[in-house]
């Protein structure tokens, strides 16, 4: 597998890098967050991401893809992540897009991923459930077979971009108990349903979340996307490809917060010498450095991996996002103590990364979780 | 020449003229390092060498009047990858090759390139590096060795430390202090001196874990002809940086470009193998010890990404750019991750790994105690990781001085 950029990668770096350098600076984000804004995002900058291809980057030609895979899809979250961007790439693209492209047949195809790609719906997935914590297989909300269809019961939280989205890629125990892998099944949920309740979660990165309440939903027989009981393994699946999106965003961002901590260093005084003199910040600095480096070729390695089908994928994506979480947690935390009081204030725009961090570190499980999946994937 | 030219002419080589009984043994410990009185890893060593070495393939870079190759670093790669293919050995290694030639080749005259790069390259001579002191380590411009010029002799008086092989090496580059009143740097000259000179006394040096191949050197009026000094007198702090720089690259090359080997182990899951035999297993086929699983699984991990690192670095030469950033990783990471690997090893084998000889313990268990002793100076041989992570502030991160 390749670890340099082809040609096209690089131009694609480099123009995604240029767009959101000047569309999305983090006073964007502070706005967002201190008008409250319903959505958190903008949708007319997500639809000229659309327009310039990028949310069709990750599926294949034949669902009106670009076939660039995650090796380009990560160019893209990058980008995103240097600057904060919060419009719903991972959410809709990544997570529930590549569900639906892996899970869907041709009229949900039709009918809800080429809207999708194009930038004009937005998909969440709910997934996550109050005592779910990382495990993909427990599911409590019940699908029950009726008549005409199913009818829909349950609590989901933490659904990334769930706030004013089109509808809801929604995950339901058909049969099993709460943690058993067979017996899942998936749903497509419009918005609007009757049923539904959605209500904006505020979460430390003022990034679209929402607790999506289904009672008594009731449900065509055609919204059960995929296999009845057989959706856990197509839920992994794009998990793992959401997960390394997430792994450049981090990416990204762990790279800016590291380079606006060492301007800091290089410009400010005290002792009458600039603070990056001293070894004790010098020192630190040069690891945060090494950390970035393999949290790139990991990232970088995972998603090459995923797109070639590789039997390792799995393990590489795990690699990849416990780097990613231990480094930018670790250098969200430097960042903050080495500009010190005044990374303390929310005047400051550094503190937007400590927080971003935490919420990346969490997301598709941490550090802890991917170690130990990693260890079970191999076999010990 | 063509490249699959050369890769047909290297495995005609191998398969037809080379000793075949070195076949199969591409193991450090069949390494030839030639010499006056060469060390016989393996009774066609010697003559596996000359063979080599007639047909330029000991140093396949340098000069053809040399007895270079006169080739390029894509032809040396397809030699190593002949090698590797039909399991030979290389045919030499030393510091003849991978030190103090390149640094010949750059700063030489044409008369100390003739005296001295055939004589590497053929294997007679065996060279050994004299730069640290008692007190000049990391600081190594302190350096206090002297060196008084009497007629067309220097005569030197001090002592070196670190001297690797020095007790088997034929020749020493050293660096000596030629004016004690300069600014430190600019005191210092490179010279070139045969062990067996009177006044120069080896001592083996025995490590925390046993004997090593490290030595001190003195010097007491020994002489060395004043032609044997490269790049001029009072010059050699340059000579001595750019030296550094190859050094660099062997090491780093040691622990990252071929140093797959060892972390290859990572990947077929050496450490989890062996936590199974001494650790055992629960009823879910997980290994009993939890918090020995979380640490074998961050060290394999590490050991991904360092791989995946020294692969990138590698795909964006091939791809034609300048070795980025990432290069000036491989030293500081790679010895401890070396470091980390050799300590958990330790702790998998709970008691069994704190044999120091005799009964109740394996050979193997044996050998991998003091490996992890060893591999304690990982971090400090070839530069501490202290001044790796300087030179990364400086030069990388462009961070100020002080």
């Amino acid at each position: 597998m390749q670890l340099s950029l082809t040609e096209d990668q690089a131009m694609l770096a480099q123009t995604a890098s240029a767009f959101f350098a000047e569309n999305s600076p983090i006073t964007r984000l502070r706005k967002l967050r201190d008008s409250r804004d319903e959505r958190g995002y903008s949708r007319e900058l997500y639809q000229r991401m659309a327009e310039l291809g990028w949310t069709a980057i990750p599926f294949e030609e034949r669902d009106g893809g670009l076939g660039m895979g995650l090796a380009g899809a990560i160019l893209v979250s990058e980008a995103m992540g240097k600057n904060l961007a919060a419009e719903p790439y991972v959410p809709s693209i990544l997570l529930s897009g590549q569900l639906l492209a892996l899970a869907g047949n041709q009229a949900q195809k039709d009918a809800w991923l080429a809207p999708v790609i194009a930038g004009e719906k937005v998909i969440a997935f709910a997934q996550q459930e109050s005592k779910s914590r990382y495990d993909a297989a427990y599911v409590t909300t019940r699908a029950t077979a009726g008549k005409n269809g199913y009818v829909l019961t349950g609590e989901k939280r933490a659904v990334l971009a769930g706030a004013l989205a089109d509808a809801y890629l929604v995950s339901a125990r058909t049969s099993g108990s709460e943690r058993a892998a067979e017996g899942i099944s998936l749903f497509l949920v419009p918005a609007g349903t009757p049923g539904l309740k959605v209500t904006r979660q505020h979460r430390i990165d003022s990034r679209n979340a929402a607790l999506v309440e289904l009672q008594d939903v009731q449900l065509p027989a055609d919204a059960l996307v995929g296999e009845r009981d057989r959706a856990l393994p197509l839920i992994e699946a794009a998990l793992d490809r959401a997960t390394v999106a997430l792994c450049g965003e981090m990416l990204g961002a762990m790279s800016e917060a590291f380079n606006r901590t060492l301007g800091y260093l290089k410009e400010r005084k005290q002792f009458n010498v600039a603070i990056g003199t001293f070894q004790a910040l010098k020192h630190r600095a040069a690891k945060m450095f090494i950390e970035i480096e393999l949290a790139r070729s990991a990232t970088m390695l995972a998603a090459r991996a995923l797109d070639a089908k590789d039997a390792e994928a799995s393990a590489l994506v795990s690699v990849a996002k416990a780097r990613c979480s231990d480094a930018y947690v670790l250098i969200a935390n430097e960042a903050v103590q080495m500009h010190a009081g005044i990374g303390m204030t929310d005047e400051h725009d550094i503190g937007f990364f400590i927080k971003h961090a935490r919420v990346c570190e969490l997301t598709f499980g941490d550090a802890a979780h991917h170690r130990d999946r990693f260890a079970t994937l191999n076999g010990y | 020449m063509e490249l699959e030219a050369f890769r047909t002419q290297v495995r005609e080589f191998l398969e037809k003229e080379a000793p075949q009984s070195l076949r199969g043994l591409n193991d450090p410990k069949y390494a030839y390092w030639g010499g006056r009185k060469p060390e016989q890893p393996h009774p066609d060593a010697t003559r596996y060498c000359e063979l080599a070495a007639e047909r330029g393939l000991t140093a396949i870079t340098w000069p053809k009047e040399y007895g270079g190759g006169g080739l390029t670093p894509a032809h040396e790669r397809v030699f190593q990858q002949e090698l590797a293919k039909l399991g030979f050995p290389a045919p030499l290694t030393g510091f003849g090759l991978t030190m103090i030639g390149p640094t010949l080749l750059q700063f030489g005259t044409d008369e100390q390139k003739a005296e001295h790069l055939t004589k590497i390259v053929r294997g007679q001579i065996r060279w050994c590096q004299g730069y640290s002191e008692p007190n000049a380590g990391s600081d190594l411009a302190s350096l206090q060795c002297s060196a008084v010029l009497e007629g067309d002799e220097y005569v030197l008086n001090g002592q070196k430390i670190w001297t690797s092989y020095g007790d088997k090496s034929d020749w020493m580059f050293v660096l000596v202090r030629t004016d004690p009143s300069a600014k430190k740097q600019q005191g210092i000259t490179f010279l070139l001196i045969d062990m067996a000179t009177p006044g120069v006394e080896v001592r083996p040096i025995r490590l925390i874990s046993g004997a090593s191949p490290f030595c001190e050197t003195f010097f007491t009026d020994a002489r060395a002809k004043a032609n044997n000094v490269i790049a001029g007198v009072n010059n050699g702090w340059t000579v001595a940086k750019a030296l550094l720089g190859h050094e660099r690259t062997m090491i780093a090359n040691v622990f990252g470009a071929s140093g797959g080997a060892r972390n290859a182990g990572d990947r077929r899951n050496v450490l989890a193998d062996l936590a199974r035999e001494y650790v055992g297993e629960t009823d879910g086929k997980k290994l009993a010890d939890p918090v020995l699983r979380d640490a074998i699984t961050q060290l394999n991990m590490d050991s991904r990404c360092f791989l995946s690192t020294v692969a990138r670095n590698a795909d964006n030469i091939k791809a034609g750019h300048r070795p980025g950033p990432e290069s000036s990783l491989f030293k500081v990471y790679g010895t401890e991750l070396n470091q980390r690997r050799e300590e958990l090893m330790v702790k998998i084998r709970g008691e069994q790994g704190l044999g120091w000889e005799g009964p109740g313990y394996s050979a193997l268990e044996l050998e991998k105690t003091r490996d992890w002793l060893r591999s304690r100076g990982n971090t400090i041989e070839g530069g501490t990781s202290e001044v790796q992570l300087n030179i990364i502030a400086k030069r990388v991160l462009e961070l100020p001085g002080d």
